[in-house]
């Protein structure tokens, strides 16, 4: 993984400084809170509905065992003993106080970590495929180019104050599984006929309160133009992007209104006539980060019949819960935050103490954070399957669930986050009990629900098989449900089936949904397939025939 | 007298915007509505600058560069990011050499060092800000990832221009 040198370590203690500095200041009444306020955001510092909330960036999800335990640490000494990994690979934390968070920050730059643009009008947290580096279909390791693209984010003096946030993913694999193309900027790796590495570039995806499919810009662009490039389509987001409507600020408000050919015009006009300011990448430099992110070690090891003559409830872990590996004789192995009875993508400090220790002794000290609110470690050795899965039982975190219905995506919802109105956490308990029966999670297959407790859509419900959107009505928690979203690879936005139904009625509408799909899939089709096939007619029909209370 | 930031000093301001008590020939900042408006600003003897809108589009100042000393770029709240943008596009692709000055509500210490690195030599800060901590501000980093302004001295800067 990337290693700092002396200018990040130099830059984050100066960045600590600077923030104690301004936090001195607010508390001492020097700087109005409207003042403070864009400042904190851009250290990742909200102030949430019981206390401020503290999102630290996760770079395209990588973390080093000495940094999951400094996440556990500081949860434990600033916090209530859990964290929140988010769809964004990112952690918060939901009940610091503000005079600790300098503190925090300067504990999180001992192990080269920060809280910085985690929020606000600013470039975001660059993420990229949980599977990098390991898939067997990757074109190139996304990674290098994530910190590169990081490091140029990183207070950069023109980009600090966009019109609103900035989200760039960056993908390697021909399947999508950093939801590109529901990013500001989607960058696709590909390879031309001699091998040479460049970009796909998308712009103006999101979801939010008007979800909209990137629009391609580019083709192709060769690697050593990427800063220039993306400061070409930042510079002109600054100048034309709306301030006067935050609901209008995106960039794809500016593409939409603009049409996606006459911005590309102005990026490809603005970016010739830059190109002798903009930051170049030397192949120097491209070779210097990649050569962080090589491949691990690997023993030459032959792949294993890892579950012959073991528990049956081990073999459905190994099956659900690790996912193929480039190396023989090796797997990658999701941690599952998704035990039911918990709230989706939280872990203890223990639990991140026992992930970081089970990571340096089978997995080179590294683990990952994936967009589903997982954990991945991602070069597990399958002799080691065994006693893994014994390991993570006793902590927790084997709940043999992913990809499954019970492994669903949901933002922290009332329970947590100001914006929201709906508790989110509350609907996921009464999902998980609902369909507590593996059997049957297993006989429904692949199906992914996406919930977010507001519009601002934390929870991607407009790229779930199933959609949840929590809405307000007259003080009343209601849920507006949707079918037919995906963002892995085939894109598609999620098309609410009708009235939103009641906070008790949801898990029993989603049984009805997924019986449908029993009662109309063909042999090999998933939920998804299905609802694709026939249409939302026969869903829309089940979910409303049994419960007219909803309006 | 007002006090401005200028090459990382504090020092008395010279100039004089349109409305307030002018000598003669004292260096004058006229806005850039008046600058279009009114052809006697730029037969007038001594010294002219103008102050910009967020909105302006710089390319279309190129024809009055040459008769300006200055450019006062107008930053309306910290978060309106507008102005950097204009503040590089006139060093780097206008070529503007004279003085390119900060102004507005938005300007305080916390603007400062993303200022300089635009290519901003002067800082006018809004009323009442610290300008003794607005000076020591354009020092609160020693390193930077983006190359920028030439007068910004860095020990240490990541990826260079072409």
């Amino acid at each position: 993984m990337y290693r700092y040198d002396q200018l990040d370590q130099a830059f984050v203690e100066e960045r600590v400084a600077e923030f104690r500095d301004q936090t001195r200041r607010h508390l001492a009444g020097e700087l109005p809170e409207e003042e403070f306020r864009p400042l904190r955001l851009r250290n990742g510092l909200y102030l949430q509905r019981h206390a401020p909330m503290l999102r630290i960036a996760i770079p395209y999800g990588l973390l080093s065992s000495a940094q999951l335990r400094k996440l556990a640490d500081i949860a434990r000494r600033y916090d209530r003993g859990f964290g929140h990994f988010t769809t964004r690979q990112n952690l918060q934390l939901n009940w610091p106080t503000l005079a600790d968070v300098p503190d925090i920050l300067a504990e999180l730059a001992t192990v080269q970590m920060h809280a910085i643009q985690t929020s606000g009008n600013c470039v975001r947290n660059v993420t990229a495929d949980h599977l990098a580096g390991i898939a067997p279909d990757e074109v190139d390791d996304p990674r290098p180019y994530c910190e590169i693209v990081r490091q140029w984010a990183t207070l950069h003096p023109e980009f600090t104050y966009l019109p609103r946030k900035f989200k760039i993913a960056i993908s390697g694999s021909p399947e999508d599984r950093a939801a590109t193309e529901v990013h500001d900027i989607g960058l696709h790796l590909r390879r031309d006929a001699t091998g040479t590495v460049g970009f796909a570039v998308r712009v103006g995806g999101g979801l939010g309160r008007a979800p909209v499919i990137g629009s391609l810009i580019r083709e192709w662009l060769p690697l050593a133009e990427l800063l220039g490039y993306l400061e070409a389509i930042l510079r002109v987001y600054n100048r034309e992007g709306r301030r006067d409507n935050i609901h209008k600020a995106r960039i794809k408000v500016l593409v939409r209104s603009l049409g996606a050919e006459r911005f590309r015009e102005a990026v490809e006009a603005e970016w010739l006539a830059g190109r002798a300011h903009v930051p170049r990448l030397t192949p120097a430099e491209v070779e210097r980060m990649r050569a962080f992110f090589r491949p691990q070690p690997y023993e030459a090891l032959a792949d294993l019949d890892v579950t012959a003559g073991r528990e049956a409830r081990f073999a459905a872990w190994y099956r659900y819960n690790t996912r193929p590996h480039r190396m023989s004789g090796y797997r990658a192995v999701f941690v599952s935050l998704k035990a039911h009875g918990t709230n989706p993508g939280d872990a203890t400090s223990a639990q991140m103490e026992a992930i970081a220790a089970l990571a340096e002794r089978v997995s080179f000290g590294l683990v990952r954070v994936t967009h589903s609110q997982n954990l991945l470690l991602a070069d597990v050795a399958q002799r080691e399957l065994h006693a893994l899965w014994h390991e993570l039982e006793r902590h927790g975190l084997a709940m043999p669930n992913i990809g499954t219905l019970t492994d669903l995506i949901a933002c922290p919802g009332l329970d947590f986050c100001s914006l929201a109105n709906a508790g989110t956490l509350g609907v996921a308990r009464d999902i998980q009990r609902r369909f507590d029966d593996l059997d049957y999670l297993y006989d429904l297959g692949n199906i992914e629900i996406k919930m977010s407790g507001c519009m601002n859509a934390c929870g991607h419900h407009h790229v779930g098989h199933i959609g949840i959107l929590g809405v307000d009505k007259h003080g009343e928690e209601w849920y507006q449900i949707s079918l037919g979203g995906s963002a892995n690879g085939f894109t598609a936005l999620a098309e609410v089936i009708g009235p939103s139904v009641p906070r008790h009625e949801v898990a029993a509408t989603i049984a009805r949904l997924v019986e449908v799909y029993r009662r109309l899939r063909t042999e090999e089709e998933r939920f998804i397939d299905t609802v694709r096939r026939v249409g939302l007619g026969p869903f829309r029909e089940a979910a409303y025939a049994l419960h007219p209370q909803a309006a | 007298m007002r006090f401005i930031l200028r090459q990382r000093e504090i020092v008395a301001d010279e100039w004089t915007y349109l409305g307030e008590v002018l000598a003669a020939d004292a260096p004058l900042i006229v806005s850039l509505a008046e600058l279009r408006a009114e052809p006697r600003w730029r037969a007038r003897p001594g010294r002219l600058g103008v102050r910009i809108p967020p909105t302006a589009r710089v390319e279309e100042l190129l024809e009055e560069l040459p008769r300006l000393e200055l450019i006062a770029v107008e930053f309306p709240s910290p978060g309106d990011g507008r102005g950097y943008s204009q503040g590089r596009l006139l060093r780097e692709r206008c070529r503007f050499r004279g003085e390119l000055r900060a102004v507005g509500a938005g300007v305080k210490q916390d603007q400062v060092f993303l200022l300089s690195r635009c290519g901003f030599d002067a800082i006018e800060l809004a009323p009442g800000e610290d300008l003794e901590a607005a000076r020591r501000a354009l020092s609160r980093y020693s390193v930077a990832y983006q190359p920028g302004a030439a007068g910004v001295a860095l020990a240490a800067q990541r990826f260079p221009t072409t």
